[in-house]
C-alpha cells in the first residue's frame, strides 16, 4: 500500500513530540518530512536557560540527533523556514526552493519573542531570547560587553538576567509592574524572590517602561532610557516581555487564525488535511507558552494522524517553576484569591519560605510556593483533580510528609538526597542515574522515566521521589500525570469510563467490551485485559464470562509463582485456626512431594514453598483442604487474636468473628488483595490497624477500621464506625468491599481508593444511608452464591488440568 | 561426506508432534520438556494466539530467565510473569527499551495437530 505523505513545518518540541507518538502508536502509514528553520535537530527548548547559566551545553539538550531521523526514515530539512503553502495542490516550499508534498500537514512554529515598539529595538544587540542563536549570541556579547539589560521580569526574563549574570555581565531587570513573575507570584512571594535574586548580583528596576534605546556610532546599542528620565547603560538589551504565536505561514495560506492558528479538540485547523500543535495555536482561544500544554496536544494530534481518532483536547492548567539553580518557586492556577476565596498562609521572612494555597468551596485553585517546593506537585495533583481537602486541611500546609515509604533509606525529599543514594530500592537505581536519564534521554513523564531507569515501576513506593526529581530537573517542562488517564495504551478511556460502559452497555465478555469501545489492539494487552476481566465480573456476576487467559498466571493456577517458576501452595485455615488432623495432612503432604520450605505466613496460615506446577493438582487433591486464596487479588485473610475465649482481657470472641468472616467472604474478587483482622479487644494483638477492614472488639460491641495497609507504605486505618452486634459487622464490613468491589480502579487497595473519594464519601455509603447499605451488602452475598473452591474443581475436571501438565518428548 | 550433509539435512526437518491444537488454550500456552543437542533438559513454551497461529520459543525470559509460558498472551506477544518484559512470539526479541532475545522454534498444525521443528538434535 502506497505510503501516506506528512509534512511537518517545525522542527520544535511540539512538532517532533507529535511525530514520536505517533511512530508510536503508527509507524507505518505516513513518509514523514519535517522543515526547521534553525541549523539544528530537534532539541529541548526549555533547557537553554541552563545553557546560558554553564550547567549544560548545546549537545546535552539535543532530543532527537540527525541519526535518529534517518533511523525513521524521517526526511529532514534545516535551515530551511516555509514561507509557502499551496493547499490547492498539497505542497509546501520552503525559502531555498525546496518543496515537498502533502496528504496530511502538520503545523508547529511555535511562537516568536514580542517586541515591543520601543525606538531602537532593531538597533545591534538588541535580541528576543528564543533558540540557540540568541542563546549564542549573549554567551558572545558577554564576552566583550559588560552591561547588560532585561525587558521584562517574567519567567523567561530571570532565567536570561541569571544566565547572563553567570556569564559575568551586570544585569539590570526592567519591569513594568510593581513585583517580579506577578502572573505567577503574589507580591510577598515576588518581593522574596526579589531579594534572593539581588543576594546573586542581580539589579532590578520595578514601575518602569522603557522609553528609548540609545546607540552608539557604530549602530549597537549603548543605553536604555526610561520615561522618568533615568538613564542607564547597557550594551545587549534582552525583550523578554512575552511570546506571540507564530501563524503568519499559516494565515497567508488563509488557514482561519484569530491570534493563533485556531483548531478544535482533534488539533485541526480548519482545513481538515492540516493540523497544528504547540505555541502556534489558538485552542479555545488560548495560546499555551509552556510545554506541558504542547504535549498533551501532541498527544491527542498522533491519535488522529494515525487514524485512530479518539483523543481529545480540552485545554491545560499549568504550573510553573523557574530554573534558577537555587531558587525554588513554583506556581500553579488562581493564587491571587477573591471574595469567596480563603487562603491559607505559612511565611517564615527569615528561613526564605513562603507558602499560600487558596482554597474556594473547599477545594485547592491556586498554590505558590517559595523556597520550598517540595509538595509543589501535590498540591497541583489535587488541584487538578478538584479534590475535597477538608479532611486534610490540618495537615496540608505541612505537606505530603510521608511521600517516602520503605526502600530508600527514609528519604523523601529528592533535593536532600546525592546522586549517589539509592530511590528505587527494588530495581537499585540511584539518583544520578534518574538525573542523568531525564537529561540525556530527553525524559518528560513518570512513564518514560520508569520504561527507561526502572525506577519506581516495581512496587512503585518511590514514584513520589522520582517525580520530585523528574520535576525539579525539567523545571517548567514537567506535566504531572492526569489520574483520570487512559487504562493503557489500548484504549483512551479511563478506568471509570470502562466502568460506566460495562454497565450501560451490559458486556459481559472481554471481546464484546473491546469491540463496544473500540479497542486500539485486536486482545488487549497485559495491563488492560486483567482490568477488564474483573469490571465484567464484579458488575455483572453470574453473567460475564471469567476469561482465565486475562488473569495473571497467580490467579490463572491458583498458586503463587515464585522466582524460580515454582509456586506456593497455601491452604485456607479460616480464622487461622486449625486442627491436629490439617497439620497432620499438611506435613503428610510436605513429605510426600519433598516441600522445600513451610512456613508461617503473616496472616497465619501455612504455606508450603517451591512446588512444581505438575503436583499442584496432586497436592490439592491430597490435601483436601480449599485453596487460601492467597495468589488472588481478592480476600486473602482474615487474621485474628485469641479473643475472650481464652484471653484473660479479650472482651469479644474475635476468633469466631474472624472465622464467620472470613466465611461469609470466601472466594471474593477484589480490584486488589483484602485483607481482614479481627481483634477482641483494643490491645488489637490481631493488628486491625493495618488492615483493609481491621475490627475491634470493644466491651460495648466492634469498631470498625477501613483502608489500613501495612506494606509498602504504613498506612494506619481510619475509623468508619462502631456498631453493636455479629451481624452489623457482616453488613457494614460487607457493605464497604462491596462498594470499594464496585467503584475502585482495578489494582487499587482500599487505602487508594479512599484517598481518592474521601472517607467521608465512604460514610455516607456506608453509614448514613442504610438501604443503600443493606442493598450494597446483599449484592456482595449474592455475588458469592454458589461460589465453587478452585482446588476442588480442579481436582474433579479433567480438562481443566491439562494446562498444569507438562509435554515431554 | 555426502551422508553427513543429507543426516544433516534429515535432522534440521526434524518435525516431533506437540499435542492437539485444542489441548493448547487459545491466548495460551504449553511447556514442551525435551532434551538439547548436549542432552541437557529444555522447556520450550509453544503458545496459541487468537487467530489459531501457533509460536514456540525458549521459555526463559532473557531478563531474569522467567517462564514466559506463564505470562499473558496479547497481539503475538507475551508479558513475562516475572517483571513483565514483553516478548515477540514471532522473533524472540523483548520490547524497547528493554534489550535481549529468546530462541525461536518453528512450527506447523497439521490436520489439526501441532508440531515443534527441533533442530542441533
Amino acid at each position: 500500500m502506497q505510503k501516506m505523505k506528512l509534512v511537518v513545518v517545525g522542527n520544535g518540541m511540539a512538532g517532533m513530540r507529535t511525530v514520536e507518538e505517533l511512530l508510536k502508536i503508527a509507524p507505518d502509514i505516513y513518509d514523514i518530512t519535517v522543515f526547521g528553520d534553525e541549523p539544528y535537530p530537534n532539541y529541548n527548548r526549555i533547557m537553554l536557560s541552563p545553557v546560558l547559566a554553564n550547567e549544560q551545553t548545546i549537545d546535552d539538550i539535543i532530543l532527537n540527533t540527525r541519526e535518529w531521523y534517518a533511523e525513521k526514515n524521517i526526511q529532514l530539512y534545516t535551515n530551511a523556514r516555509i514561507n509557502k503553502i499551496d493547499r490547492k495542490n498539497r505542497i509546501v516550499y520552503a525559502e531555498d526552493g525546496a518543496s515537498a508534498e502533502y496528504d496530511r500537514l502538520l503545523i508547529a512554529t511555535g511562537s516568536k519573542p514580542f517586541m515591543p515598539p520601543i525606538p531602537g529595538k532593531e538597533l545591534a544587540g538588541v535580541i528576543g531570547y528564543r533558540d540557540i542563536k540568541d542563546t549564542n549570541e549573549m554567551i558572545d556579547a558577554a564576552k566583550v560587553h559588560k552591561h547588560a539589560v532585561v525587558i521584562g521580569g517574567g519567567l523567561l526574563g530571570l532565567e536570561a538576567a541569571n544566565g547572563l549574570r553567570i556569564q559575568g555581565m551586570d544585569v539590570t531587570v526592567v519591569h513594568k509592574n510593581e513585583w517580579l513573575l506577578e502572573k505567577q507570584l503574589d507580591q510577598t512571594a515576588g518581593r522574596m524572590l526579589q531579594k534572593s535574586l539581588e543576594a546573586k548580583g542581580l539589579k532590578f528596576l520595578l514601575n518602569k517602561n522603557t522609553e528609548q534605546l540609545h546607540s552608539d556610532d557604530k549602530g549597537r546599542v549603548k543605553a536604555a532610557r526610561f520615561s522618568d528620565g533615568l538613564e542607564i547603560p547597557a550594551d545587549l538589551v534582552v525583550m523578554a516581555v512575552g511570546i506571540r504565536p507564530n501563524f503568519a505561514l499559516a494565515e497567508s495560506a488563509g488557514i482561519y487564525c484569530n491570534r493563533g492558528i485556531v483548531v478544535n479538540d482533534t488539533m485541526q485547523t480548519y482545513d481538515p488535511r492540516v493540523y497544528a500543535v504547540g505555541e502556534c495555536v489558538a485552542h479555545r482561544g488560548i495560546s499555551y507558552g509552556l510545554v506541558a500544554p504542547l504535549f498533551e496536544m501532541a498527544k491527542v494530534c498522533a491519535t488522529h494522524l494515525g487514524n485512530f481518532g479518539i483523543g481529545l483536547y480540552k485545554g491545560s492548567v499549568t504550573s510553573t517553576k523557574l530554573k534558577v539553580t537555587g531558587i525554588d518557586l513554583f506556581s500553579a492556577g488562581d493564587f491571587s484569591g477573591g471574595e469567596d476565596t480563603e487562603e491559607i498562609v505559612l511565611h517564615d521572612a527569615v528561613g526564605g519560605v513562603y507558602k499560600k494555597l487558596v482554597i474556594k468551596n473547599d477545594k485547592i485553585i491556586g498554590s505558590v510556593l517559595y523556597g520550598d517546593t517540595t509538595d509543589g506537585s501535590w498540591y497541583f495533583q489535587m488541584l487538578r483533580d478538584g479534590k475535597a481537602i477538608h479532611e486534610i486541611r490540618d495537615h496540608l500546609m505541612f505537606g505530603q510528609d510521608s511521600l517516602g515509604n520503605t526502600g530508600h533509606q527514609g528519604q523523601d525529599k529528592a533535593a536532600a538526597m546525592t546522586n549517589e543514594m539509592e530511590v528505587c530500592g527494588c530495581n537499585g537505581v540511584c539518583k544520578g542515574t534518574i538525573v542523568k536519564a531525564i537529561q540525556d534521554q530527553g525524559l518528560f513523564t513518570i512513564d518514560d522515566v520508569k520504561k527507561q531507569t526502572k525506577a519506581g515501576s516495581s512496587c512503585g513506593s518511590c514514584v513520589g521521589l522520582v517525580e520530585q526529581i523528574l520535576a525539579s530537573t525539567l523545571g517548567g517542562g514537567y506535566a504531572p500525570p492526569s489520574t483520570s488517564k487512559a487504562i493503557c495504551g489500548c484504549s483512551d478511556k479511563n478506568h471509570e469510563e470502562v466502568r460506566a460502559e460495562i454497565r450501560t452497555n451490559k458486556y459481559l465478555n472481554i471481546p464484546d467490551a473491546m469491540k463496544g469501545m473500540a479497542w486500539r489492539t485486536p486482545n488487549g494487552c497485559a495491563t488492560c485485559r486483567p482490568a477488564l476481566n474483573y469490571y465484567l465480573l464484579s458488575t455483572w456476576p453470574h453473567e460475564a464470562v471469567d476469561d482465565p487467559q486475562s488473569r495473571f498466571i497467580n490467579e490463572r493456577v491458583h498458586a503463587n509463582i515464585q522466582k524460580d517458576g515454582t509456586y506456593s501452595v497455601i491452604p485456607r485455615m479460616y480464622g487461622g485456626v486449625t486442627t491436629p488432623n490439617q497439620l497432620r495432612k499438611i506435613a503428610d503432604v510436605a513429605d510426600k512431594y519433598a516441600v522445600p520450605m513451610v512456613k508461617v505466613t503473616g496472616g497465619q496460615r501455612i504455606d508450603l514453598l517451591g512446588v512444581k506446577k505438575e503436583d499442584l493438582v496432586g497436592m490439592w487433591k491430597d490435601l483436601d483442604m480449599p485453596s487460601g486464596y492467597a495468589y488472588a487479588k481478592g480476600i486473602r485473610t482474615v487474621k485474628t487474636c485469641v479473643g475472650s475465649e481464652f484471653c484473660r482481657f479479650g472482651t469479644q470472641n474475635s476468633t469466631q468473628m474472624g472465622i464467620d468472616i472470613e466465611k461469609a467472604f470466601d472466594h471474593m474478587w477484589a480490584p486488589h488483595k483484602v485483607k481482614f483482622a479481627v481483634s477482641g479487644c483494643p490491645r488489637n494483638c490481631a493488628e486491625s490497624g493495618i488492615k483493609d477492614v481491621g475490627i475491634i472488639g470493644v466491651d460495648s460491641g466492634w469498631e470498625i477500621y477501613v483502608g489500613g495497609n501495612g506494606g509498602i507504605k504504613t498506612e494506619a486505618a481510619q475509623f468508619l464506625c462502631k456498631v453493636k452486634g455479629h451481624d452489623d459487622v457482616l453488613e457494614y464490613s460487607g457493605a464497604f468491599i462491596q462498594i470499594y468491589r464496585e467503584e475502585a480502579r482495578y489494582l487499587d487497595r482500599t487505602v487508594h481508593w479512599i484517598g481518592r473519594v474521601g472517607l467521608e464519601y465512604v460514610k455516607q455509603r456506608v453509614i448514613e444511608d442504610a438501604e443503600g447499605r443493606k442493598a450494597a451488602y446483599e449484592r456482595l452475598l449474592f455475588a458469592l452464591q454458589g461460589a465453587v473452591d478452585p482446588w476442588a474443581e480442579r481436582v474433579q475436571k479433567r480438562e481443566l488440568q491439562k494446562e498444569f501438565e507438562v509435554i515431554s518428548i | 561426506m555426502f551422508r553427513e550433509i543429507l543426516l544433516k539435512v534429515e535432522i534440521m526437518s526434524n518435525w516431533v508432534k506437540v499435542a492437539p491444537l485444542e489441548d493448547i488454550q487459545r491466548l495460551g500456552a504449553r511447556v514442551v520438556r525435551t532434551l538439547d543437542s548436549e542432552g541437557k533438559a529444555v522447556e520450550i513454551g509453544v503458545f496459541r494466539l487468537e487467530d489459531d497461529r501457533i509460536f514456540a520459543i525458549n521459555n526463559s525470559c532473557p531478563h531474569k530467565g522467567g517462564p514466559l509460558s506463564e505470562g499473558i498472551v496479547y497481539g503475538d506477544k507475551i508479558a513475562c510473569p516475572m517483571h513483565s518484559w514483553k516478548i515477540s512470539l514471532v522473533d524472540g526479541k523483548a520490547e524497547e527499551p528493554d534489550v535481549g532475545q529468546t530462541a525461536c522454534f518453528k512450527t506447523k498444525v497439521e490436520s489439526g495437530i501441532v508440531y515443534l521443528e527441533l533442530k542441533d538434535k
